[in-house]
């Protein structure tokens, strides 16, 4: 009889403190009226700043639990905290939109908060079965978010086609992780690497698992050739959903990407490092190329949200060398969150532009931005010129880091076409900044507390983190050390 | 005995099988069965590779991805039902509303 040891719930605490905030919740809600949801609201944000409370105290602790099933470390404690911001931003860009769209209901807080379990427990499993569930606990939530303007037809698409997606790629990922078991006899992440280097692993076989892997992970973070459901789940899904799930469901996915290929399979880096290098190419190129060609803001940020995903996979080609491979996570992670910080202020901005069934979403709708709402218009091109990397926005920054790692390991191909494509980009970023300032227009926006703390608080920290990058870099890089 | 590789060489064939379906099938529902069926393929692999190894690892973790997918049946199919009186049809063909 083995015994039930309590320390084994010490790594997960900040888990289970938001699990059970999100199933009281989904039965407060019950008891709380219609028209004042916002409660509900409230109450989701004080169980994420409670957890955030909890993921703050765990700083600097490291330690297994339940067999080495969950892990804590730097690099969980990070991404947990960096996650439930995630989840603040995606809960008050909703609460105005919610109610003014006509779709405000209780249980979108609870399955946000449903969903951003299932990203912290991806960033601290230890074992494939723990990512597997992980996955699948963020994910299913999601699919319910997306098609929560329920009877939209447009949110009803963008629902049933994530939700296909999303179990086809859930079924790669589960076949790749039985391979992995049937090769290493393992599905411990620390045993698969250890498999591998005593040699009782089945290396074919294992290649295979992890190639597997990979395309379900591709599916995830939006890397091309997976990419298609992307541009129609982003556009057909409520504005603040898309922006949650751009970001929370792209850091939770290269989080487990980045433990599982750094501790599992770093010997498998020889044959998997160009795949992955081709992968980000492949990704960086269609994404800013196909935005070029958009009218719809939602769609053109869209594929601006698969390119990042190629920048990031950057991050990856350098897995296999163990003096390098920290800096590349490092940098990835910082790119993570100045992807998410610029993410969430740019989709704020079109959250406050938009108007019921869907009108305010062109390009043209900008049009005189810059003399109806000087404060929006500024805060957006500061969004713009991070996304484009234009020098000396916190976009650059990251870039430069990813870059510099990627040319550490020699691929310099793969840095040049990360500069021609950040080119590309910077057209249609910019071309955004020149309809709000140079065109004449009347654009409508909505103005509400909340939202208007979002992206000013965003636009904030891109401005002051584009003259202290070091400082967050250094932060990333303590939390790598822990990983490693 | 049966060898390994048989059952193996048979979860691979219901793995391609299930992904052909998703791929070329057009009805929602069938799709999503296929997709059942590629979890079930990856369900055979793990019992098997389990019982040549003699590790229960590979048992359990057929339980989960039993409870996941029945998860997923619920969500799945509350989604097809709410397409369906939208649209009147679950022909993903016709579900085409966005695009570009």
């Amino acid at each position: 009889m083995i015994q039930f040891d309590i320390n084994n719930l010490k790594p997960i605490l900040p888990l289970i403190v938001l699990t059970v905030w999100a199933v009281a919740l989904l039965l407060v809600d019950l008891f709380i009226p219609k028209e004042r949801k916002g409660l509900t609201a409230l109450l989701a944000a004080a169980g994420l700043a409670l957890t955030i409370g909890f993921a703050l105290a765990q700083t600097g602790q490291t330690g297994l639990g339940f067999n080495g099933m969950v892990v804590l470390d730097g690099f969980s404690t990070f991404l947990n905290v960096l996650l439930l911001v995630t989840g603040l931003m995606g809960i008050s860009l909703a609460y105005g939109y919610l109610k003014r769209m006509g779709i405000e209901r209780g249980e979108y807080y609870s399955l946000i908060l449903f969903s951003i379990v299932g990203m912290m427990l991806m960033a601290q499993a230890a074992d494939l079965i723990v990512v597997f569930i992980a996955l699948e606990l963020l994910s299913i939530p999601l699919y319910v978010l997306a098609a929560f303007a329920n009877t939209n037809a447009a949110s009803e698409e963008a629902g049933i086609k994530y939700f296909l997606l999303g179990a086809f790629s859930g079924g790669f990922v589960v076949y790749g992780i039985a391979l992995v078991f049937g090769a290493t006899q393992t599905t411990a992440i620390i045993e698969i690497a250890a498999a591998a280097q005593a040699g009782t692993a089945n290396i074919p076989l294992m290649l295979a698992g992890s190639a597997l892997i990979m395309v379900g992970f591709g599916f995830k973070v939006a890397a091309v050739p997976f990419h298609m459901w992307t541009p129609d789940v982003y556009q057909g899904a409520p504005t603040p959903v898309t922006a949650f799930m751009a970001a929370g469901a792209k850091i939770a996915g290269f989080a487990a990407l980045m433990r599982v290929f750094s501790t599992a399979f770093p010997s498998l880096a020889a044959d998997l490092t160009p795949v992955l290098a081709i992968l980000a190419a492949l990704t960086m190129i269609v994404g800013n190329v196909v935005a070029v060609a958009q009218t719809n803001v939602k769609r053109m940020l869209a594929y601006s949200s698969i390119a990042h995903a190629g920048y990031i996979l950057m991050a990856f080609v350098a897995f296999g060398n163990p003096e390098v491979a920290p800096t590349a996570i490092a940098a990835g992670i910082f790119y993570l969150v100045t992807y998410a910080v610029t993410n969430f202020g740019s989709w704020g901005i079109v959250i406050a532009l938009e108007e019921a069934e869907g009108k305010g979403l062109e390009l043209d709708d900008y049009a005189g931005l810059g003399r109806k709402n000087p404060l929006m218009a500024a805060a957006m091109t500061v969004f713009m010129f991070s996304l484009a990397g234009i020098p000396p926005t916190l976009g650059l920054w990251g870039k430069i880091y990813l870059f510099s790692a990627v040319v550490a390991v020699d691929f310099y191909w793969l840095a040049i076409i990360g500069v021609l494509t950040s080119l590309i980009s910077a057209f249609y970023y910019l071309r955004l900044v020149v309809i709000m300032y140079m065109k004449d227009g009347e654009p409508k926006t909505t103005s509400e507390w909340w939202l208007n703390l979002s992206w000013i608080s965003m636009a904030a920290i891109t401005v002051i983190l584009s003259f202290i990058p070091a400082f967050l870099f250094g932060w990333a890089s303590e939390a790598v050390m822990k990983l490693f | 005995m049966v060898p390994v590789t048989y059952y193996v060489a048979l979860s691979a064939v219901l793995f391609i099988i299930g992904a052909m379906g998703v791929l070329v099938r057009r009805n929602a529902l069938i799709i999503f069965m296929s997709v059942e069926l590629m979890l079930n393929a990856a369900n055979l692999a793990f019992v098997a590779f389990a019982s040549v190894n003699n590790i229960l690892d590979g048992q359990i973790f057929v339980f989960f991805i039993i409870a996941v997918a029945a998860a997923e049946v619920a969500v799945g199919l509350a989604l097809i039902v709410a397409i369906f009186r939208t649209k009147k049809s679950i022909d993903v063909d016709q579900i085409n509303m966005l695009k570009g």
